[in-house]
């Protein structure tokens, strides 16, 4: 096995020398223009054909850009650069040369580090001891973390990494996390940095933030590997771009030559309306009122600090903000999954926050339907067939369940079938587990479920997380006819665009408050942006 | 997409359980040769002494008639991903309110005997499944510290009420007098007279078996085609899913553990009134922990705890014509259900990873 790099431990050796400011360690190797060169990379799960022939070509000391839809096979991908998963067949190349890597500790050793979507810190650990963990110098802590210490403070000079080391990873907001992540992969040499699905949880500022940072090691001559699904980010930061669509990759861009319909239309394999088409809407009546809503949780931290707001028949309220403010709170205590304080009313009649009638089935009865956020955890039992999930919640339902006692089965799979037909789920086999669905598919049924049953009240929590391009065109289009057919709709979303394109009024929470609100046609994500990073 | 990969229902429900137990036999097979027996011969012996005769058959059935009460108990409440390892306190339990009825109260048939006997040993099974189970629910104390710590106090309450309550005056032994003879409950042999069917009059199987496999097929229908099946399925897989369909996690457990215990405590009707007719310090016998391995062998389904029943009865069968017959001691036996539990529960993942890599090889390739 070819190893471009040294071993962390021996380059510790050398002192606390800046790995940017080092002679190319990789001596002759670096003759080859390309960072990576995957060549042929194939990987099947069974039947499940993830990656088909592969080949890419990433450039040294660019920033590449890969996008496509969920279960395009990009993470699959980068599983398998990282030593996660092992290509059925075909080859690594890193800086010129063959690479062999089983396990993410030889990705390491060949330079390439990770940045994960969901954070790998260990919550109650420091900055510094995060960033050793697994790279210790040795038995004893001190050196290392002394070590440490004096590289971080390089790094952080260097490339607005700026993180106390001392802070406990839980007293740090999201984008500092992020940023420790990248100092974990810097601090084990890493010239190759991939980060997957990066911006997801950070605010519009805090993600300009990181593309700086990006941008800043791209100058210093390192090589990263963007996995985005937001369009956006990719023409503004990347320099080339790759399109995975089912598995292959379909096309490799030049970022400057080509354009968001071109990249949406190679992902998709059609042609596809990146905007919704949306009659004005035309509000009646108030459906649901909420004044001086608070909610302090089991740590005794205020989450929701007096919201006051309506909805009207025949109108969508988007919220939006960086995810963690409050949201899914609000979404959570509407929907009767906890307990809050405050004033509640539904048609004019109380609703109760607290206490009796403030379960979840007891809103179901007052036509409050709910599409949960976590379609995995809450929205779905994913072990239960596609029928049984069409049933959940609604189990007391006398279509379902005639005898109060014993279920129609028969019946509910009927409905199944009918529901799954209106949306269009695929395949339409309402025997197929919840976890055998994709994203999209999931969504749907879970939407199906909540709409077809005519509810006063929807409650839609990120209605199209981790679904793929065509099946958001189709929920989006289907949250429009149930405004237009009368309902109130309560939709939270961190995504702007979407909040931007579905809602007739947009509120903008930080920090369990309402920063304020705006006409969707009269603001911008940057003045949205603001006063989603609490400044009004 | 799992890099492990899925193995059909049908392999998960019969080829791994399958395997596990040819391992365990395996194992058990060269312990026998390393004690100088033949294993061919042990095999032999267990399988003749357990399956050869109406006489085998009769206490194979009649073991398994427990383990399929205790193995049903388990495994609704593993439905509900509670994990009742108190079913041996629960049996113990049942046994008393078996007693209760059977002594004081004086019945003209078995038949209401019985019934009642069934109530009576369900009341105090789920009695004594309910505080473990409020416990859990409104104190969050865990279910599996409280049902094992339960088991030891019926134990205790069950010895003071042998001795001080039950015992007849004069008598040195810990155990209630003798039910009256009229209620004894038919035997399998006088039921299978009745259609012309030969049986031995010697092992303790009667009617009870019945009431086990009816219990079966209660369990499957509770679980898959009720409303409250339903609601105890999707608590099981997922709380958060569960409270957003308006389901109480509280609620659940309570009714469930009701359930599980009243499924313990009926086997002390087999046990207590079948075979003893009077209650005895140990009338439970370890059939409450077998319980939990026949619910992790048979999945946690009624069909497969039925199944697993049936081995467990086999083993313990087969396992005494062993320890008759042969120089194998006692507790060689006691060593190959050890196995046999080692394999089917902890050590599942062990022939679960390979057999799912064998069907995603076949799959892909």
């Amino acid at each position: 096995m070819i190893t471009a790099k040294t071993a962390y431990v021996l380059h510790s050796d050398q002192g606390m020398t800046h790995p940017a400011t080092e002679p190319m360690r990789q001596g002759t190797a670096a003759s080859s223009p390309f960072a990576i060169e995957l060549r042929g990379i194939s990987k099947a799960f069974g039947p499940v054909q993830a990656n088909k022939d592969i080949s890419i070509r990433v450039r040294r000391g660019t920033i590449h850009g890969i996008v496509g839809e969920n279960g395009a096979g990009k993470s699959t991908l980068m599983s398998i650069l990282y030593g996660f998963y092992r290509a059925d067949s075909g080859e690594i190349v890193i800086n010129g040369n063959h690479t062999e890597i089983p396990d993410s500790l030889s990705a390491i050793r060949a330079g390439v580090g990770m940045v994960f979507q969901h954070f790998k810190l260990v919550e109650n650990f420091t900055v510094l001891e995060n960033v050793i963990l697994g790279a210790e110098a040795g038995g004893l802590l001190r050196p290392s973390l002394a070590k440490a210490r004096g590289l971080l403070k390089d790094l952080a000079r260097e490339f607005e990494l700026n993180v106390d080391p001392d802070a406990l990873i839980e007293n740090l907001s999201v984008g500092h996390q992020q940023r420790v992540e990248i100092l974990k992969a810097l601090y084990r040499e890493a010239d190759i940095l991939i980060l997957d699905e990066p911006t997801g949880v950070l605010t519009p500022s805090e993600a300009d933030h990181l593309f700086r940072i990006l941008r800043g090691l791209k100058e210093q001559g390192k090589t990263i590997v963007l996995i985005t699904h937001k369009l956006r980010e990719i023409m503004d930061v990347t320099d080339e771009v790759s399109v995975m669509r089912r598995g292959e990759m379909v096309a490799t861009r030049v970022t400057s030559q080509t354009s968001p319909t071109e990249l949406a239309e190679l992902m998709v394999g059609r042609k596809v309306l990146l905007r919704v088409e949306k009659p004005p809407a035309s509000p009646g009546d108030e459906i649901l009122r909420v004044e001086g809503l608070r909610l302090v949780d089991a740590q005794g931290v205020e989450r929701l600090r007096g919201l006051d707001f309506n909805i009207r028949a025949g109108e969508i309220l988007g919220i939006a903000g960086v995810a963690g403010n409050g949201q899914s709170e609000l979404l959570e205590v509407l929907a009767g999954l906890r307990p809050a304080d405050g004033k509640a009313w539904v048609r004019g009649a109380p609703l109760p926050l607290s206490g009796a009638g403030s379960d979840a089935q007891s809103r179901r009865a007052l036509r409050i339907a709910h599409v949960p956020e976590d379609r995995h955890r809450r929205g779905l039992v994913l072990n239960f067939h596609a029928w049984e999930n069409t049933a959940l919640g609604y189990h007391h339902d006398p279509a379902y369940n005639p005898t109060r006692w014993k279920m129609d089965n028969a019946a509910i799979i009927r409905d199944t079938e009918s529901k799954m037909a209106a949306f269009d789920v695929r395949p339409p086999d309402p025997q197929l587990k919840a976890s055998g669905f994709s994203g999209g598919n999931q969504q749907k049924i879970v939407l199906a479920r909540e709409i077809e049953h005519g509810p006063d009240v929807l409650l839609v929590g990120q209605p199209t997380r981790g679904v793929d391009i065509g099946a958001i065109e189709f929920i989006h289009q289907r949250l429009i006819r149930l405004r237009d057919a009368g309902a109130a709709i309560l939709l939270v979303s961190v995504e702007l665009d979407e909040i931007l394109a579905l809602s007739d009024r947009v509120l903008v929470m930080f920090d369990g408050r309402i920063m304020g609100e705006r006409m969707p046609d009269k603001t911008n994500a940057q003045e949205l942006g603001l006063l989603m990073a609490g400044m009004a | 997409m799992s890099a492990k990969g899925r193995i059909p229902n049908w392999a998960d429900v019969t080829l791994v359980p399958l395997t596990s137990v040819l391992l365990a036999f395996i194992l058990s097979a060269i312990l026998i040769w390393a004690i100088g027996e033949s294993p061919w011969e042990a095999v032999k012996l267990m399988v003749d002494g357990a399956f050869g005769s109406s006489y085998g058959w009769g206490y194979t059935l009649f073991y398994a008639t427990n383990f399929m009460f205790t193995g049903l108990a388990v495994a609704v409440a593993f439905q509900a991903r509670l994990f009742n390892i108190g079913g041996e306190g629960q049996a113990l339990l049942g046994g008393l309110g078996v007693a209760l009825v059977c002594l004081y109260i004086p019945w003209p048939h078995w038949s209401l005997a019985l019934l009642a006997a069934c109530a009576g040993a369900a009341a105090f099974g789920a009695l004594w499944a309910l505080i473990p189970g409020y416990l859990q629910a409104r104190r969050g104390s865990h279910i599996v510290i409280t049902t094992i710590m339960f088991n030891f106090i019926a134990a205790s309450l069950l010895g003071y009420v042998l001795v001080n309550v039950l015992r007849p005056q004069g008598s040195q032994d810990p155990s209630s007098p003798r039910f009256p003879s009229e209620i004894a409950l038919p035997k399998l042999h006088e039921m299978l007279a009745l259609v012309g069917i030969p049986f031995s009059r010697v092992p303790p199987v009667n009617i009870s078996l019945l009431i086990a496999i009816a219990m079966c097929f209660a369990v499957w229908f509770l679980l898959w085609r009720t409303r409250l099946g339903y609601q105890i399925r999707a608590f099981g897989e997922s709380e958060p899913a569960a409270q957003y369909a308006g389901i109480s996690p509280a609620r659940i457990t309570v009714v469930v553990m009701l359930i599980s215990g009243a499924l313990a405590g009926l086997m002390a009707v087999n046990s207590v009134m079948g075979e003893q007719q009077r209650l005895v310090l140990n009338a439970v016998e370890g059939a409450g922990f077998i319980g939990i391995a026949v619910a992790l062998m048979g999945r946690n389904h009624p069909l497969g705890v039925a199944l697993a029943a049936i081995l467990f009865g086999f083993l313990y069968q087969g396992g005494a014509e062993l320890a008759l017959w042969t120089s194998i001691p006692r507790e060689l036996i006691v060593v190959i259900q050890a196995l046999v539990i080692l394999f089917t529960g902890a050590l599942d993942n062990m022939v679960r990873i390979p057999i799912a890599r064998m069907f995603a090889r076949r799959g892909a390739g």
